[in-house]
């Protein structure tokens, strides 16, 4: 029996209907007493149990694993690459996801992928409510973690309860410490996963236990587990109440087609204890289906009561519907009193019609619509990706140099970018411009210049191009435009950019 | 001394007493955490005037314990810059000059310190993209005065030209009209054979009494061709590129003063590193021969 007996009240606790008890309980935000400031009332969650808390259970398995999991993951991608598949290498300015790899100037390929996810939120917001908010945050998930820790050392709901309002004994002491080392070493732990994906995760951890890794990492370690022992341990429910914009903003994405975590006025009301007739039977005919048992109150991590209707406070983590479902089916009524419903299905239930789900709105479909959009782009983008690119920066001062022989020489900053996993060699050759030479700062000495550019690197050269004098008039004006070309030797493959030569008009700079 | 608590009626909050044209002030203390701060700050002050510099007296200041200034902090700085340069500061040291354009590393961190030393030094006179002006050689052409390969560009730096150095480039030319060494009419033959040498527009006439005039005094140095001697740092005459104007007037001008410009010496200015940098820079600009 997970019905909780809150035995400190002895006779004051109310049997509601058989073996079920009034919990002793009350929504930390019920409407007759919402001051401007009020210290925050200790919310002690209780265990639920049913399909919802099993999906958390899940949910926060799989999240977990995959955050502190991640960074061990391996992906070779050459002998003179990172091997891990998630890196984002920021003393080198690249950034790995398996088989992405991102240099800094490509960041936009980011931007998508944020695009996509916030597409993604309204998309599942306009569905089902903050599903995000209810399984999958961050913030959910780790205060789920430290509850769990927290019952794990000091019992559940009301043994917690009851060792808040006990005096300090070491008993007492000895749960308090333990509880709140647990949540330390949680934190440390989240810090230390953090870091590893900025540097090689087992070259790291070395460094981590033996005290030689870089400072920064230390200090964001410390960050993170300080910030997770706060946010998760100690401010929890909080954070989604007061720090957190999204329950502001989600107001704007759900209609009267979301399905949100709801209680069924039309069927619980009007509430009270079930009290059984003279023939032993209580008469449901006459009443609603709520015994007002507050089992949905109890178990919800931000100590509201799901009853008083949508609110900021509701994360729609759904326990108040196995809460609720494990009542109903004690007292023998239909399950889904709490129910993921929508206000559309609602409103034709109290008039006796029957409303279909619409999954297919233009809300949903609009959000789809762009999400498909946005990630068609990102697609195109990423299949034109150059693994060669050309940067040329022409000189500016001095634009033109004459020479001697009345010819003119311009110089550029040529920097070639070999985006591949080995190293490759180029040429170079102007295009587009009768007569003139080409000279490779460095490479003189060469007929033909091989400029080698290491793996996954860019190199800058000095180019000087040459105009002699007699094919001055064949240049179209002072101005003339050409291309530089670069071609890869190994796999011929070209890139050009676009500039000009500029041959001054036969003034003398 | 106690005084009796007088409670504003209005607001049931305790004045302080003070009173002005019968307006009373009500006793509004500012928050506790506040002036819990201010405290802690004073005391956190107190600690600051120990470990730092904190008062000035009459010719010096409060050093304070732990000696900390900013101008030893950036002098830190700045020699940590330059110690992580010091495997390559080495390398550039003992690498012969010619030699340093073979390794395209040496080659872009000598560049890179010549630059900056450069934009410091020698942007002043040749311009920061080493243009030059009139008078001012321009450093990107292949046209050299005193030689263009990189050991000649780093004795040019070393000691300078016309400064008195005995190693200097001390070669003067004659101030042919100045020092009445020709009169007006030969000035103007040899300037219109020297318009000819550049295969400008010149009075045939003219040019030909110039060239015995030319041959006479000017070979020695220019050359019999025009195409002037380096060791001599005496121009080309035929080519395009005039330090101070090819126009008729200019030439005119160079014959009767002798020009003659003037570069500091910074072999004792700069350290040997820096110079040789700078050398490798300047011939890098790409009219080093």
């Amino acid at each position: 029996m997970t019905t909780v007996l809150d035995k400190r009240h002895g006779t004051d606790a109310t049997q509601v209907a058989g073996d079920v008890v009034v919990h002793d309980v009350e929504a930390v935000n019920k409407a007759e007493r919402r001051p401007l400031y009020a210290a925050r009332p200790k919310v002690h969650p209780k265990l639920a149990s049913g399909t919802f808390r099993t999906l958390k259970w899940l949910v926060m398995a799989i999240t977990l694993a995959v955050y502190y999991g991640l960074p061990w993951l391996r992906w070779y991608r050459g002998p003179d690459l990172p091997d891990q598949a998630v890196l984002l290498d920021m003393a080198n300015n690249r950034y790995f996801f398996f088989f992405l790899e991102i240099w800094p100037q490509e960041f936009y390929y980011i931007t998508g992928l944020l695009v996509l996810g916030a597409l993604a939120l309204f998309l599942a917001t306009a569905v089902a409510g903050r599903v995000w908010c209810g399984y999958s945050c961050p913030q959910t998930v780790w205060t789920d973690l430290m509850v769990t820790v927290e019952r794990f050392w000091q019992g559940d709901r009301n043994a917690r309860i009851r060792l808040d309002k006990e005096p300090w004994r070491p008993s007492k002491i000895f749960k308090k410490v333990m509880t709140h080392l647990s949540w330390l070493f949680i934190g440390l732990v989240t810090g230390g996963a953090l870091v590893f994906y900025f540097r090689d995760a087992p070259t790291l951890a070395v460094e981590l236990v033996t005290g030689t890794a870089p400072a920064i990492a230390y200090l964001f370690l410390g960050i993170f587990a300080f910030s997770t022992y706060l946010l998760g341990g100690i401010a929890r429910e909080q954070v989604c109440i007061y720090m957190c914009p999204w329950p502001r903003i989600q107001g704007a994405m759900t209609d009267r087609y979301t399905l949100l975590v709801s209680y069924k006025p039309e069927r619980g009301e009007p509430r009270g204890p079930a009290r059984k007739g003279k023939d032993g039977i209580v008469d449901w005919t006459t009443r609603g289906d709520c015994i007002d048992c507050k089992a949905c109150v109890a178990v919800c991590p931000t100590g509201i009561d799901i009853r008083d209707g949508s609110q900021l406070e509701c994360i729609q983590c759904a326990l108040c519907i196995d809460a609720c479902n494990e009542i109903m089916e004690k007292i023998g009524r239909p399950k889904g009193l709490i129910d993921y419903d929508t206000v559309a299905k609602q409103e034709a239930k109290s008039k006796g019609e029957h409303e279909p789900h619409k999954f297919v709105r233009a809300r949903t479909l609009l959000y789809a619509g762009v999400m498909a959009l946005v990630g068609a782009v990102m697609l195109v983008v990423w299949f034109n990706r150059t693994t060669l690119e050309i940067n040329v920066l022409r000189d500016r001062n001095p634009p033109f140099v004459r020479l001697s022989d009345g010819g003119v020489r311009n110089g550029y900053t040529v920097k070639i970018l070999n985006k591949l996993h080995e190293p490759h060699v180029y040429t170079l050759r102007p295009d587009g411009i009768p007569g003139a030479t080409m000279r490779i700062l460095g490479l003189e000495d060469q007929a033909e210049p091989k400029i080698n550019v290491a793996t996954d690197a860019l190199r800058e050269i000095r180019v000087l191009v040459t105009v002699p004098a007699a094919s001055l008039s064949a240049l179209s004006g002072t101005s003339h435009d050409f291309s530089i070309v670069v071609r890869d030797a190994d796999t011929g493959s070209e890139k050009r950019r676009a500039t000009s030569f500029q041959s001054g008009g036969g003034n003398t700079p | 001394m106690t005084k009796k608590r007088e409670i504003d009626d209005v607001t049931g909050v305790e004045t302080t007493g003070h009173e002005w044209d019968g307006i009373k002030e009500l006793n509004k203390p500012l928050p506790r955490w506040w002036l819990l701060t201010f405290y802690a700050s004073i005391i956190w002050s107190v600690g600051y005037w120990i470990v730092y510099p904190a008062w000035p007296l009459a010719n010096d200041y409060t050093r304070g314990i732990w000696g900390y200034s900013q101008r030893a902090t950036v002098a830190a700085e700045v020699k940590a810059g330059i110690d992580a340069q010091a495997a390559m500061r080495q390398k550039l040291d003992q690498t012969p000059l010619a030699d340093v354009r073979k390794d395209p590393e040496l080659l872009r961190f000598a560049s890179a310190a010549g630059s900056a030393s450069f934009q410091t030094n020698c942007a002043p006179c040749h311009g920061r993209g080493a243009q030059g002006f009139t008078g001012y050689p321009n450093l990107n052409d292949d046209d050299w005065i005193w030689g263009g390969t990189v050991e000649e560009i780093h004795k040019t730096l070393l000691h300078g030209i016309r400064t008195g150095d005995d190693q200097a480039r001390a070669i003067q030319m004659p101030k042919f009209g100045v020092d009445k060494l020709l009169d007006d009419a030969k000035i103007n033959d040899v300037a219109e054979y020297t318009m000819s040498l550049a295969g400008k527009a010149s009075d045939a006439t003219a040019a030909g009494r110039g060239a015995a005039v030319y041959k006479e005094q000017c070979a020695l140095c220019h050359g019999d061709d025009g195409k002037g001697k380096i060791d001599q740092g005496a121009p080309n005459l035929t080519d395009a590129i005039w330090l101070y104007g090819g126009t008729k007037e200019q030439v005119v001008e160079s014959i009767r003063t002798g020009r003659g410009g003037m570069m500091p010496a910074w072999g004792p200015r700069l350290d040997s590193t820096t110079l040789k940098s700078l050398a490798v820079y300047v011939h890098s600009l790409g009219g080093g021969k």
